[in-house]
C-alpha cells in the first residue's frame, strides 16, 4: 500500500480524528494509571479502537483512517468489517477478527487472541457499507489478482473519492491487464469529473472515457455532474448522454425480447403438462397447478435430505429431484384419474368442479404437512449468478429454465410420436371406440396419459421452484396462465402450446414497460379474447374428424 | 363458486386444527361448536385464515393468540374466569370473514375477537361488528383513514411506519428520487397516495417519484426491476419504498439480487416484509435492504427474550420467528385483559369505554397506550436485513429508548382527511370534521 495517499489533504476528517485521538489519548492515559501497558498512542491502534465506540460515524472515521494508514493489517480489518467478522469489546476497547474457521485474532496485531464473551459484532449500515466498499477499493487497487483490481476500480468509480486519485494513477502505471486498465481509466475519469480543481482538458477527456463505457452507470455519473463545470464540459457531457441513451434504448429492446423469451419458457413449462391433460385428453384439469406445486415440494424434500445428510451433493439436487418429481406427480395424477376423473369423462362442468375441489384438498394437504410458510429451495451453484451480454445481463437460472423448457418439449414430442405409448395415446384420443376395437386397453391409456401430463407438470415444478415461492399457493398462480396458453395455442396441439407460450411471453414483456404490469396483463387477456372470437380453436387448430370425436 | 362449507370450529387449545381443517374440507361439512363448555369460561374469537393465500401470515397469529390465552389461564384467567379460544377459518375469503365473524358473535357468544390481516377482510367484517356491537382487535399495519367504535387498531398507522421510514431515507441516505412500488390493492394505493403527498410537501418534484403497481402474487419481476434500475441511474440517490405484499416479495428480492442491485446502490425499504417472510429466502444478496416496523425479533430486551422463549416452548420449534403483528396481538390482548379488569365486566360497551387510556408495556422497552382514537402509541424502528434473516436496527440508535409515536387515524397529508379527527372519549366520533364542527364529515 502506498504512502502517498496519506499526504492528501483532508483537513476536516483530520481535525475530527485529532479530537478523537485526544480523547483516546486521555482514555489511554487513565488506563495507563491502572495497568502497566506501554502507552504508545500510535494512530493506527487508535483508529482501530474507534470500532469499539459502537456508533456508525465512529466506525466510518475509523475506516477512513485505515484506508490512508498504509498499515499492512488495514485491509484484513476492513474486509472483516464488510463480512461481519469484526468484533469489538466496548469495555476494553479491544477489536478482534474472527476468520471463517471461527478462530479469533487480535485485529491490530494479527496474533491469536481469546475474545471476551461481551464482545459484539461491529454493526454496519448502508452509509458505512458504502464507505467500506470505497476503502476496500482503494486498498485493493494494487492487488495481484486482476479480478480484485477490477472490482476495486469499480468501487472507486462509484465512490469518486478524490483521495484515491494518486493510487489510481499509480495503479494505472503498472497495469497490464486490459480489462483492469479500462476499469481504472473509468475510475480515474469519474474522480476527475468531480474534482473541482481538475483542468477543463482533463475533464473533457474524462467525459470521452465515460462515454466509451456507455452503460447505465455512465449515464448516472454524467447526469449527476455538478452544475459549476465549464460550459464545454457540460455540453460534451450532454451529447455523450444523448448517445448513451439512444444506444441503451436499442439494448432495452433486446432486453425486453430476452425477458419475453424467459417468461415464455416459464409459461411453456407451466402449460405443457396441461397441453396433455386438457389439450389431448380434454379434461378441464383445475388441479394441474397443484401437480406443479407437488413437483416443487419434491425438490424441497430432496434438497432438505441432501442438506442434512450429503451436503457435497447439493449441486446435483435438481437432477435427483427431476425423476422423483415426475414419479410423485405422475402417481398422484394416476390416482386422481382412477378415483375421480374416469367417472366424469364427457361431463366438463362436473370435471371442472371436481378437479377444483381436488386442488383445494391437495393445497390444504401440503399446508398441513409442510406448514403454510414458504420453503427455501436453493439454487445450485451452476444456476446462480449472471453474465453480461453487451449492455444486458442474463441470469443463469433463467437461461437454464429456457433450455430446460425446450428440452422437455422435445422429449414430450418424441414420446408422442415415436413410442408405443404415444401412438396408443393418440389413437385413443382421436377415436376411442376404434382404438378399443383394435385391442388397446383404453382405460389404461387414459390413466397413463393423465399420469404423463401430471408427471410433466411435476418436472415443471422442479424448475419453477428456482424462481418462485415454494408455498402451497404456487400452483394457483400458474393455472390461469396455463389455460390461456393452451387455449390460445390451440387445444390438442403441442406446437401450438410452444408458439402460444412464447408469443404471450414476448407480447407481455413488450407491453409491460409502457402499460405497467397490471394493465399489461389485462391487455393480453383482452387480446386473447378477441383472438379467440376470430379463431375459436386457437393458433393451430386440429382439423378433420378428430375434432368432432 | 365458493365451497362455503370449508369452515371448521376446532376445539379450544387444539393443536390438531390443521388436521381438522383438512378433514373439514374433505368432508365438506359445516361442523361447529364442540365448544359448549361450562358457563364459567369466557370465549375469545380468533378470526385468522388457516387456509388459502393469507394462511402464510395469519396462521402464526392464531398460534400466538392461543399462546397468550393459555398463558393468561395459567395466571388464573380474567375476573376469576377461564378463557377459551374459539378458532374459525375464514379461508382467505373476504365475504367468509363476515360470515365467520357473525357466527363467532351470535352463535359462540365470544366477548372479543382478535383477527383479520388484509384491509379488505377488515372492511368486510366492520358492519358485522357494528351491528352486533362487539370488539375487534386488528393487529396489522394498515393504511389508516378509518376509526370505528368497535375496532381497536394495534398495528401501525401510516404515520407510525411509512412516514418515519421515508424520513430516515431522506436524512440518513440522502435519497432524492423515489420509487413507490406496491401490490395493486387498497393498502399500497392509499399508503402511496399519502407518501406521494408527503414527499411533494417536502419539495420532491413529481418527475422524481415513480409509482408502480403489480398484481397479487406477481412473479416475473425482470421488467419491473430493470425499470427501477433505469430510474435509479438518473444521477440522484434513489430508493424504493415497497408496499409489495405477500408471496410476490420473494421473487422480487430474488430478482434484485439477480440484477445486482445492492442496498448500497438502491436501498429498498419494505413495510410488509418481516422475519416470517424472509424465512423462505437466501438473504445474503439482500443485506442492507430495510424494513420499517414497530417490533423486531432482534431487539434485545428482557420482555422480548421471555416472549421469544415462551413462543419457542409453546410451538415446540426453537427456530420459529416472532414478528410485528404478533407483538400487536400481545399488546392488544393484554390491554383487553386490563380493560376488562378495570370495567369489572366482559360487556363490550363497558370494555370499549374502559380501553382508551389503558397502558401496556410493549416488548421493546416502552409502554404503549390506547388512545381515544382507538389506535395505540408505538415506537418506530428501521431495520436492515442481515445475512441470518434477522434485522439489525439502525434507527433509532438505541432501540430501547425509542420515542413512542401516537397512531393517527386520519392522515395529515391527504386533502380529504386532514381536517378529520377521531375521538371516541369526548367527541364520541370517529370522523369529526374540525372545520365544519360536525361528526361524520368525510369517511373513506
Amino acid at each position: 500500500m502506498s504512502l502517498c495517499s496519506s499526504l492528501s489533504s483532508r483537513p476536516r476528517s483530520r481535525l475530527i480524528s485529532r479530537a478523537r485521538w485526544l480523547l483516546a489519548a486521555l482514555v489511554v492515559a487513565t488506563v495507563a494509571l491502572t495497568t502497566p501497558s506501554p502507552a504508545t498512542a500510535a494512530p493506527f491502534e487508535d483508529a482501530v479502537a474507534l470500532f469499539a465506540a459502537g456508533s456508525f460515524s465512529d466506525s466510518a472515521t475509523a475506516v477512513g483512517e485505515l484506508e490512508t494508514s498504509g498499515h499492512p493489517r488495514a485491509l484484513a480489518i476492513v474486509k472483516a468489517l464488510q463480512d461481519g467478522r469484526l468484533f469489538a469489546d466496548e469495555a476494553s476497547k479491544a477489536v478482534f477478527i474472527k476468520d471463517e474457521a471461527g478462530k479469533t485474532v487480535n485485529a491490530v496485531t494479527g496474533e491469536p487472541a481469546t475474545m471476551p464473551a461481551e464482545a459484539n459484532v461491529v454493526r454496519l449500515n448502508n452509509r458505512l457499507r458504502r464507505r467500506v466498499e470505497a476503502a476496500l477499493g482503494s486498498l485493493t487497487l494494487l492487488s495481484p489478482d486482476p479480478a480484485t483490481r477490477i472490482a476495486a476500480a469499480q468501487a472507486v468509480y462509484k465512490s469518486r473519492d478524490p483521495a484515491a486519485l494518486p493510487m489510481v494513477e499509480a495503479a494505472l502505471q503498472k497495469e497490464t491487464n486490459s480489462a483492469a486498465k479500462s476499469a481504472l481509466n473509468a475510475a480515474r475519469a469519474a474522480i476527475v469529473l468531480f474534482k473541482p480543481d481538475a483542468s477543463e482538458a482533463d475533464k473533457l477527456a474524462a467525459v470521452a472515457t465515460v462515454k466509451a463505457r456507455g452503460d447505465q452507470d455512465a449515464l448516472a455519473l454524467l447526469s449527476s455532474l455538478p452544475g459549476d463545470v465549464p460550459r464545454a464540459v457540460a455540453e460534451s457531457a450532454n451529447s455523450a448522454m444523448a448517445t448513451i441513451k439512444s444506444r441503451l434504448a436499442l439494448w432495452s429492446m433486446v432486453q425486453d425480447a430476452w425477458y419475453g423469451l424467459s417468461l415464455g419458457s416459464v409459461l411453456l413449462l407451466a402449460a405443457i403438462g396441461l397441453a396433455i391433460t386438457f389439450g389431448v385428453m380434454g379434461v378441464i384439469n383445475m388441479a394441474h397447478g397443484e401437480m406443479v406445486m407437488i413437483g416443487a415440494y419434491t425438490t424441497f424434500v430432496v434438497q432438505d435430505i441432501i442438506r442434512t445428510s450429503y451436503p457435497s451433493m447439493f449441486d446435483y439436487s435438481l437432477l435427483i429431484a427431476l425423476p422423483l418429481a415426475f414419479l410423485v406427480a405422475a402417481m398422484i395424477g394416476i390416482l386422481i384419474e382412477r378415483t375421480v376423473i374416469r367417472f366424469l369423462y364427457g361431463r366438463p362442468l362436473e370435471t371442472l368442479l371436481a378437479t377444483w375441489g381436488l386442488s383445494l384438498i391437495l393445497q390444504q394437504a401440503v399446508r398441513t404437512a409442510f406448514g403454510p410458510n414458504n420453503r427455501e429451495v436453493g439454487n445450485p451453484s451452476w444456476m446462480s449468478g449472471a453474465f453480461d451480454l453487451g449492455q444486458i445481463s442474463i441470469t443463469y437460472n433463467r437461461l437454464w429454465i429456457l433450455c430446460f423448457a425446450l428440452a422437455i418439449f422435445v422429449v414430450l414430442l418424441a414420446v408422442l410420436r415415436f413410442t408405443r405409448l404415444g401412438l396408443e395415446m393418440r389413437a385413443v384420443t382421436q377415436n376411442r371406440r376404434m382404438a378399443a376395437s383394435m385391442g388397446i386397453a383404453t382405460a389404461r391409456i387414459d390413466a397413463l396419459t393423465f399420469g404423463l401430463g401430471s408427471g410433466i407438470a411435476g418436472i415443471a415444478g422442479v424448475a419453477l421452484s428456482q424462481i418462485d415461492n415454494v408455498s402451497p399457493n404456487l400452483g394457483q398462480s400458474y393455472i390461469i396462465d396455463s389455460f390461456m396458453v393452451v387455449v390460445f395455442g390451440g387445444v390438442g396441439n403441442l406446437w401450438g402450446t410452444l408458439v402460444g407460450a412464447f408469443s404471450l411471453g414476448i407480447a407481455n414483456k413488450f407491453l409491460e414497460p409502457f402499460a405497467g404490469a397490471v394493465l399489461g396483463k389485462i391487455a393480453i387477456l383482452v387480446l386473447i379474447i378477441l383472438f379467440i372470437q376470430k379463431r375459436p380453436r386457437g393458433l393451430f387448430a386440429l382439423k378433420g374428424r378428430a375434432v368432432e370425436a | 363458486m365458493t365451497f362455503s362449507t370449508k369452515s371448521l370450529l376446532s376445539a379450544p387449545l387444539s393443536r390438531r386444527g390443521w388436521l381438522a381443517a383438512a378433514s373439514g374440507l374433505l368432508l365438506g361439512l359445516s361442523t361447529f361448536g364442540t365448544a359448549h363448555a361450562a358457563d364459567d369460561t369466557i370465549k375469545i374469537g380468533i378470526l385468522h385464515s388457516l387456509s388459502g393465500t393469507m394462511a402464510i401470515s395469519e396462521t402464526t397469529l392464531k398460534d400466538a393468540m392461543l399462546m397468550l390465552i393459555d398463558e393468561q389461564n395459567k395466571k388464573g384467567g380474567v375476573l376469576g374466569k377461564k378463557l377459551e379460544a374459539v378458532v374459525v377459518d375464514p379461508a382467505s375469503n373476504w365475504p367468509l370473514f363476515a360470515e365467520k365473524a357473525r357466527e363467532l358473535i351470535t352463535k359462540d357468544k365470544v366477548s372479543v375477537v382478535f383477527g383479520c390481516w388484509t384491509s379488505v377482510s377488515r372492511k368486510s367484517v366492520l358492519p358485522v361488528f357494528k351491528e352486533l356491537d362487539s370488539i375487534l382487535f386488528y393487529p396489522v399495519q394498515y393504511e389508516g383513514e378509518e376509526s370505528e367504535r368497535n375496532v381497536f387498531y394495534t398495528g401501525a398507522a401510516p404515520n407510525q411506519q411509512a412516514i418515519p421510514a421515508v424520513d430516515y431515507l431522506m436524512k440518513e441516505e440522502k435519497v432524492k428520487r423515489w420509487v413507490l412500488e406496491g401490490t395493486d390493492y387498497v393498502y399500497p394505493r392509499t399508503t402511496n397516495k399519502i407518501l406521494e403527498a408527503y414527499l411533494k410537501s417536502k419539495g420532491v418534484p413529481a418527475e422524481d417519484i415513480l409509482v408502480n403497481y403489480t398484481p397479487f402474487g406477481f412473479s416475473d419481476w425482470q421488467t419491473e426491476v430493470s425499470k427501477i434500475k433505469t430510474f435509479g441511474s438518473a444521477g440522484k440517490k434513489t430508493a424504493v419504498v415497497s408496499t409489495i405484499n405477500g408471496d410476490a416479495n420473494v421473487p422480487f428480492y430474488k430478482e434484485l439480487g439477480n440484477q445486482g442491485i445492492k442496498a448500497t446502490d438502491i436501498p429498498v425499504v419494505a413495510f410488509s416484509v418481516g422475519e416470517e417472510e424472509l424465512a423462505g429466502i437466501d438473504t445474503k444478496p439482500l443485506v442492507g435492504h430495510l424494513a420499517a416496523w414497530n417490533y423486531f425479533e432482534s431487539i434485545n430486551t428482557p420482555e422480548n427474550k421471555a416472549f421469544i422463549k415462551e413462543w419457542h416452548a409453546f410451538t415446540k420449534n426453537p427456530k420459529r420467528t416472532t414478528n410485528d403483528p404478533m407483538e400487536a396481538h400481545y399488546i392488544g390482548f393484554n390491554m383487553w385483559v386490563k380493560a376488562v379488569e378495570k370495567a369489572k365486566s366482559f360487556d363490550p360497551d363497558k370494555v370499549i369505554a374502559a380501553l382508551p387510556g389503558i397502558k401496556q408495556a410493549n416488548l421493546t422497552g416502552g409502554v404503549s397506550e390506547m388512545l381515544p382514537n382507538h389506535h395505540i402509541t408505538k415506537p418506530v424502528f428501521i431495520g436492515e436485513i442481515q445475512a441470518d434473516g434477522q434485522f439489525n436496527v439502525v434507527s433509532p440508535d438505541d432501540p430501547k429508548k425509542a420515542k413512542l409515536v401516537p397512531g393517527d387515524a386520519w392522515s395529515d397529508y391527504l386533502p380529504g382527511s386532514k381536517d378529520l379527527e377521531s375521538d371516541w372519549v369526548t367527541l364520541k366520533c370517529g370522523n369529526y370534521n374540525k372545520v365544519t364542527k360536525k361528526c361524520g364529515g368525510q369517511s373513506s
